[in-house]
C-alpha cells in the first residue's frame, strides 16, 4: 500500500527518471537499432567559403559495404529547412536563407554538409568519406560580425546585401538620445558576448524509417520539440500530409536549446530511407556537433548608459551586431530581438531606452537559442553597464541597483521596450538576502586588508530578470513578434478504471525532471498517491500537439495545461459522485482524492470509485460521456518574469592573471517551487554554464573559418572540480499569470551568473584602473588588462 | 571520432613486441595506456594500420628503489602515485602525477607512453628532465641507454628509433640537501600544461645553490631545460630575490608557441613566473 499523499507540491523528492538513466538503462537515440538499418556519415566542407566545382562519388560508391552515396543535387526534390521565427515579420525585412539537407553549389562554413554516405556500419561509412573527391574553388571568408557588414566584405547570400539578415529596433530613440544629451554622466563600452558551444552530453542525430505500403515515416530524433519537427518536416520540407510522419524523442541527453531546431539530418535520413527502402541512422560525433549543430550568443554591442551623479539612471542605448552564422536556423532571428532587446533594461526603471540589432551572416556555424537565449546577453549587458556606471560616479554598485530597481507597486510593469508587462517582482529582498549571505560589508573590509597584502579580491553583483513561460500566442506570433505559430501548451489527463492517472503532455523532459514535477502537481491536485501518476510524452503518436520544452516554459505553460485538465477532471468527478450518492452536484466537495457531500464527509466516493464508474459506464448522469478524460490547450495570458540576485567573490593572482572563484551566492525567485531539489539542480547547472562563459568557454574561428576550439581538448566545459560550491537561497513571489503562481527555473542560473563573475573580476582589478574586460576572463586576458593599465608598476 | 581500421596484436614479451615491430615497420604503433594514441586515432590525426599492445608484458610494470630508482615503462600513473617507496625516494613524482588528467587517465596512462609520446604539453617530461633521468631502449640490436637530455627532439618526436621499445626509466634518488618540485598552469579544457615548470636543486650547507636542473613544458614545441636559469642559480643564494633574478634569465631565444589559450608573449612571461615558483618550492623541499 502506498502512503497517502501529503503535500507533494514543494516536496524535494528525487527525480523518478534517474534510476533508469543513471544505471545505464536509458534508451537514447544511439541505443536504437532497427532491423536492416544503415549508417550515415556526412562529408563536410573543409573550407569556410567555397564554390563546389565537382563532386565525384564513384570511388566511395564502389567501396565494399557502402550502400549509397548522395549529394545535394540528388535531394532537390525536398525544400530547404524552414525558418519559423523571423524578426517582427511583416514590419521588418528579413533576408532569410536556410540550409538544405546538403549544400548545393556553394559551401558557406567549415562543416557545411556536402555528401552523404550510407553503409552497413558506421566505420565503413566514415572510411568511405575519404573516397569522395570534391573540387572546391575557395572564396573569401568573413567570420567576425562587425567585419561582415563593412563595405567590401565577402558576401554570403545574394538576397542579403552587406550580409544583413535584418535590422530591428525597439524602444524610443528620440527620447533616449535626448536623455543622453541632457545627462550628467554617460559611459560607453564595447560589450562582447562571445560565441559558445552548447555541448549537450548527448550529441544530436536522427533515425528515419519509411513504410512504402502506407507511405509513412517514423523518425526518432534527439529533439526538444517533436511535434514542431513533424509540422516543419512535413508541411515545409517534404510537402507531405502531417499524418505521414511520426516523430519520437527517446531519452534526450541534454539540449540547452541546441535540440529545439529542425536540422538537415532529419531531412536527409528521411529522404534516404525512402530512397533506399531501409532505415537510416545518423548520429553526430562530438567534432560534428561542435562544427555543425547550432552555437549560441555571439553579440558585439556598443552599449551606453547615462544618469545623474547621485546614481539615477536616465538612459540606456545599445547597438548590437548579432552573428547568426552562415544560414538562418529555425528560430534564430527571434533570439537577439524579442528575447534580448525587449528586456535590455533588466530590473531597472530606466525612463528612456533604445536598442538596435542587426542580424548578420558570416562563414560560421548557425547561431540560435542557447540556454537563456537572448536574456543572458541582455542581463550581462545591463549588469556590466550598471557596474561601469557605479564606478564612474564612485557609488557602491549595490546602492546603484537599489536606487533604480522597479518597485513592488510598479507591477505589472511596462519597460517601454515592447515587452509584455513584467508580471510580478520584488527585487530588493533578493538583493538584500544575497548581500547578507555573502557578508557584503565585511567583505569590503576584508578586500581592503587583502589589498594591503598584495592580494586582489573582488565582489560582483548581478540582479537579473528574465522571460519565462513563453508565450501568449497572439503576442509572440505573426501578428506580433514574428514567431510562425502559436506557443500554447497541451495536456491530457485520464483516470483509468484502476484509478491510475495517466498524463500525456506536449512538453517533454530532456534533463528537467518533468515526469517528476508533473506527477507531483497532479498527485496533489487530485489527491492521489504520487506513484499512481504516470506521465507520458515525446511521441507525436499518442500525445496531444505541443510546442515543446524550451524557454523555461514547461512548468508555467505545460504545467498549467495539466492543472487545468485536472480541474476539469475534478468537476466531472463531482458530478458523477453526486449521481452515485444521489446528492445535489452543487453540494459536492473534492478533497484529498475523495468527493463528499458538503457537511457530511461520510457520504463520499473515492476518485478510484468514481473512475471505475466512469469507465464501466453502467450508470452515468443524463448526458455524461464515459471516462474521466480531459484535455486542455492552454495559451498563457502573459509570460512570467523570474528574477534574483547572484553574487560572486573572486581572487585574482595578478602575477599570472588566474582567477579563483571563491564563493558564489544565488538568490533566485521562480515563484513557488514544485520541487526544490530539481530547482536547485537546474540552478546549479545553469550557474555553471554562466561561470563557464565568464571564465572558460569560447568558440574561436580563425580568419579562414576554421573552428580552432573544435574539440573538448580546446573548448573548456568546466567539470565540478573547476567550480565552487554554490550557496543557494530563494525568495517566493508568485506569478499572477497562472493558478500555481509558478514562473520557471530552467535558465535563470545561466542568465544571472556570467556578469556576477565578471563584475567581481573587474572589482578586484579596480586598483589597476581596469574598467571592462571581455569574456572569457582567461588568465592571459586578465594579465593583459592589468599590464595595460596605467596603475601597474 | 571513428578511427580507421587497424590490426591488433598483443605482445607477451619485449622480444615478441620487438619482433612485431620489425615485421610491421612504419605501419605499426606501440599501444601502452592508449590515452594519447587512441584520441589521436579517433580524430584521424594518427592512422596506424597495426597496433602492438604491450600491456600484457608484466616485466615492464615495476618500481624498484635501490641506489637508484628504476621504473618500468608500462608503470601506470596510478601505480606511481600509490607507491610509498617511490614517494619517499622521489616525492616530486607523486606531486606531478597528481596534476595529470583525472583518475581514468591515471589508471591507464603510463610513464613510458608519456615520455615516448613527447607531447609538448605533457607533465612528466619536464620532471624527468629536471631529475636527469636515463632511459633504456631495446631494439633489434640490443639495449642502449639514452640520457633524458638527448631524448626529446621536437614536437611529438624523440630519439627512439621506430623499431625500439622504451623499457625502463632510471632516476637518481633525492639526496641530502636536494629538493624538487613541479608546478603548472592548467589549460582549462585539456588539463595539460599551458606552462609547467620542474626544478631540482641541491643546496650547500650555507644555503647557497650547489646544483640545479630546471625544465619547462607546455610553453614550446618540446620540453626543454633552462640552462641559463640553472647557471644563474648555481653558486648563488637560495633567497627569493636570487631565485627571482635567476628566473629572469630565461633566454629570449627560447622557442615558444602561442595558441588560442595563451599567446607566445604570455607564455614567455609565465615561464618566468612558474620557473620561479618551482625553484622556490624545490628549495623549500631541500631545506
Ligand atoms: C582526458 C585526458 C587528459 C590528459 N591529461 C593529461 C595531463 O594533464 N598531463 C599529461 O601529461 N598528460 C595528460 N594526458 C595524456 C596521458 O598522460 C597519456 O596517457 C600519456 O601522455 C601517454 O601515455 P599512454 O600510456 O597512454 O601512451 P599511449 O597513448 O598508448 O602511447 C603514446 C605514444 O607513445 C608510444 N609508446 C607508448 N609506450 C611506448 C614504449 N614503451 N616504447 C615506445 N613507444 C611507446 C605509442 O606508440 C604512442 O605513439 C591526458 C590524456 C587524456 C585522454
Amino acid at each position: 500500500m502506498s502512503v497517502a499523499p501529503t503535500k507533494m507540491f514543494g516536496a524535494a523528492i528525487k527525480r523518478r527518471e534517474d534510476p533508469q538513466l543513471i544505471t545505464g538503462q536509458g534508451n537514447y537515440l544511439d541505443d536504437i537499432k532497427l532491423p536492416g538499418m544503415v549508417h550515415a556519415a556526412v562529408l563536410r566542407s573543409p573550407y569556410g567559403h567555397a564554390k563546389i566545382l565537382k563532386i565525384d562519388t564513384s570511388r566511395a560508391q564502389a567501396a565494399p559495404g557502402v550502400v549509397a552515396v548522395f549529394t545535394g543535387a540528388d535531394m532537390m526534390d525536398i525544400n530547404p529547412l524552414p525558418c519559423a521565427w523571423t524578426a517582427a515579420s511583416g514590419r521588418v525585412q528579413n533576408n532569410i536563407n536556410t540550409p538544405r539537407a546538403l549544400a548545393v553549389d556553394v559551401v558557406r562554413f567549415v562543416g557545411d554538409p556536402v555528401a552523404l554516405v550510407l553503409a552497413e556500419d558506421r566505420y565503413t561509412a566514415r572510411d568511405a568519406l575519404e573516397l569522395i573527391d570534391v573540387e572546391y574553388e575557395p572564396l573569401d571568408v568573413v567570420v567576425d560580425g562587425r567585419k561582415a557588414v563593412e563595405p567590401g566584405a565577402p558576401q554570403l547570400h545574394e538576397n542579403a546585401p552587406n550580409n544583413i539578415v535584418f535590422e530591428w529596433d525597439c524602444g524610443d530613440k528620440a527620447k533616449t538620445d535626448a536623455a543622453f544629451a541632457a545627462a550628467e554622466v554617460a559611459v560607453k563600452e564595447e560589450i562582447i558576448n562571445q560565441r559558445l558551444l552548447p555541448t549537450p552530453m548527448e550529441t544530436r542525430g536522427s533515425i528515419a524509417r519509411y513504410e512504402p505500403s502506407t507511405q509513412e515515416f517514423t523518425v526518432w530524433m534527439t529533439s526538444q520539440a517533436p511535434h514542431v519537427m513533424r509540422l516543419l518536416l512535413t508541411a515545409f520540407v517534404f510537402g507531405i500530409p502531417e499524418s505521414k510522419l511520426r516523430c519520437i524523442s527517446p531519452h534526450v541527453g541534454g539540449g540547452f536549446g541546441q535540440k529545439i531546431f529542425c536540422y538537415n539530418d532529419m531531412a536527409f535520413t528521411m529522404w534516404a530511407a525512402r530512397k533506399i527502402g531501409r532505415p537510416v541512422k545518423f548520429v553526430e560525433d562530438r567534432s560534428e556537433n561542435f562544427k555543425y549543430s547550432t552555437h549560441g550568443r555571439d553579440h558585439i554591442t556598443v552599449a551606453e548608459i547615462c544618469g545623474t551623479r547621485d546614481g539615477k539612471i536616465t538612459g540606456l542605448r545599445a547597438d548590437t551586431i548579432a552573428n547568426l552564422g552562415a544560414y538562418i536556423s529555425t528560430i534564430a532571428p527571434g533570439i537577439p530581438t524579442t528575447l534580448y532587446g525587449r528586456i535590455l533594461s533588466g530590473v531597472y526603471k530606466i525612463p528612456a531606452a533604445y536598442c538596435r540589432v542587426r542580424g548578420v551572416y558570416t562563414n560560421t556555424a548557425m547561431v540560435d537559442a542557447y540556454r537563456g537565449a537572448g536574456r543572458p546577453e541582455a542581463s550581462y549587458l545591463i549588469e556590466r553597464m550598471i557596474d561601469r556606471f557605479a564606478a564612474e560616479i564612485g557609488m557602491d554598485p549595490a546602492e546603484v541597483r537599489r536606487k533604480n530597481f522597479i518597485q513592488p507597486e510598479d507591477f505589472p510593469y511596462d519597460n517601454g521596450l515592447g515587452l509584455l508587462p513584467y508580471d510580478s517582482g520584488n527585487y530588493e529582498p533578493a538583493l538584500d538576502k544575497a548581500l547578507a549571505t555573502i557578508g557584503y560589508k565585511d567583505f569590503r573590509k576584508e578586500q581592503e586588508e587583502a589589498r594591503k597584502q598584495g592580494r586582489y579580491l573582488g565582489v560582483g553583483i548581478s540582479s537579473y530578470v528574465e522571460i519565462c513561460g513563453v508565450a501568449p500566442s497572439a503576442w509572440i506570433g505573426l501578428p506580433g513578434e514574428g514567431w510562425g505559430a502559436g506557443l500554447w501548451e497541451s495536456a491530457n489527463v485520464r483516470v483509468h478504471l484502476t484509478g491510475q492517472v495517466v498524463v500525456t503532455t506536449g512538453s517533454l523532459p530532456h534533463g528537467q525532471g518533468l515526469e517528476t514535477t508533473f506527477a507531483q502537481l497532479v498527485a496533489d491536485e487530485l489527491g492521489v498517491p504520487y506513484e499512481n501518476v504516470l506521465v507520458e510524452h515525446s511521441d507525436t503518436a499518442g500525445t496531444p500537439f505541443g510546442y515543446g520544452t524550451y524557454g523555461s516554459r514547461s512548468a508555467a505553460v505545460g504545467g498549467t495545461a495539466i492543472h487545468k485538465s485536472v480541474t476539469k477532471i475534478k468537476e466531472k468527478a463531482k458530478k458523477l459522485a453526486a449521481h452515485m450518492l444521489e446528492a445535489n452536484p452543487d453540494d459536492m466537495v473534492y478533497e484529498d482524492g475523495k468527493v463528499y457531500v458538503k457537511g457530511s464527509p461520510d457520504r463520499s466516493k473515492t476518485l478510484a470509485e468514481i473512475a471505475l464508474q466512469a469507465s464501466v459506464a453502467y450508470s452515468l448522469p443524463e448526458g455524461m460521456e464515459p471516462f474521466l478524460d480531459e484535455t486542455t490547450y492552454y495559451d498563457p495570458p502573459n509570460c512570467t518574469f523570474p528574477f534574483g540576485t547572484h553574487i560572486a567573490i573572486v581572487e585574482v593572482d595578478i602575477e599570472t592573471g588566474r582567477v579563483d572563484l571563491l564563493r558564489y551566492v544565488a538568490v533566485d525567485d521562480c515563484g513557488p517551487q514544485i520541487n526544490p531539489l530539481i530547482v536547485q539542480g537546474q540552478i546549479h547547472g545553469g550557474i555553471t554554464q554562466g561561470v563557464a562563459q565568464a571564465l572558460y568557454e569560447q568558440a574561436v574561428y580563425d580568419e579562414n573559418g576554421q573552428l580552432l576550439s573544435g574539440t573538448l581538448m580546446d573548448y573548456a566545459v568546466p567539470t565540478a572540480a573547476q567550480v565552487p560550491h554554490y550557496e543557494l537561497d530563494h525568495t517566493v513571489t508568485p506569478s499572477p499569470v497562472n493558478p500555481m503562481g509558478v514562473k520557471g527555473a530552467g535558465e535563470a542560473g545561466t542568465i544571472g551568473s556570467a556578469q556576477a563573475v565578471m563584475n567581481a573580476i573587474i572589482d578586484a582589478l579596480s586598483p589597476f584602473g581596469v574598467k571592462h574586460m571581455q569574456m572569457p576572463a582567461t588568465p592571459e586576458r586578465v594579465w593583459r588588462a592589468i599590464h595595460s593599465s596605467n596603475n601597474h608598476n | 571520432m571513428i578511427p580507421s581500421a587497424f590490426e591488433y596484436y598483443a605482445a607477451n614479451s619485449v622480444d615478441e613486441a620487438l619482433k612485431l615491430l620489425a615485421e610491421h615497420g612504419d605501419e605499426a604503433k606501440i599501444l601502452a595506456g592508449g590515452h594519447s594514441l587512441l584520441p589521436a586515432m579517433k580524430l584521424r590525426l594518427a592512422a596506424p594500420t597495426v597496433l602492438i599492445d604491450i600491456n600484457p608484458i608484466a616485466e615492464l610494470r615495476s618500481i624498484n628503489v635501490g641506489d637508484k630508482v628504476t621504473i618500468g615503462a608500462m608503470t601506470t600513473y596510478a601505480s606511481l602515485l600509490n607507491s610509498a617507496e617511490l614517494k619517499a625516494a622521489l616525492p616530486v613524482i607523486a606531486e606531478a602525477v597528481d596534476q595529470i588528467g583525472d583518475p581514468q587517465v591515471r589508471n591507464r596512462g603510463t610513464i613510458g607512453g608519456a615520455l615516448a609520446h613527447a607531447d609538448p604539453a605533457a607533465d612528466l617530461p619536464a620532471v624527468i628532465l629536471a631529475l636527469g633521468g636515463t632511459l633504456t631502449a631495446q631494439g633489434p640490436e640490443g639495449t642502449r641507454e639514452i640520457s633524458i637530455d638527448d631524448f626529446f627532439v621536437d614536437m611529438l618526436t624523440t630519439s627512439l628509433e621506430p623499431n625500439e621499445l622504451l623499457t625502463t626509466i632510471t632516476l637518481p634518488k633525492m639526496g641530502a640537501g636536494e629538493g624538487a618540485s613541479y608546478v603548472k598552469m592548467v589549460q582549462p579544457a585539456s588539463g595539460y600544461a599551458i606552462v609547467g615548470a620542474a626544478a631540482w636543486v641541491k643546496l650547500n650547507a650555507d644555503g647557497t645553490v650547489a646544483a640545479a636542473r630546471v625544465a619547462i613544458t607546455g610553453a614550446g614545441p618540446k620540453p626543454t631545460r633552462l640552462e641559463e636559469v640553472e647557471n644563474a642559480l648555481v653558486g648563488g643564494a637560495s633567497s627569493e630575490e636570487a631565485v627571482t633574478a635567476a628566473s629572469e634569465a630565461v633566454s629570449d631565444e627560447l622557442e615558444l608557441l602561442g595558441d588560442i589559450h595563451a599567446s607566445e608573449d604570455y607564455r614567455r612571461a609565465m615561464v618566468k613566473v612558474y620557473t620561479r615558483r618551482a625553484i622556490l618550492k624545490a628549495i623549500k623541499a631541500a631545506s
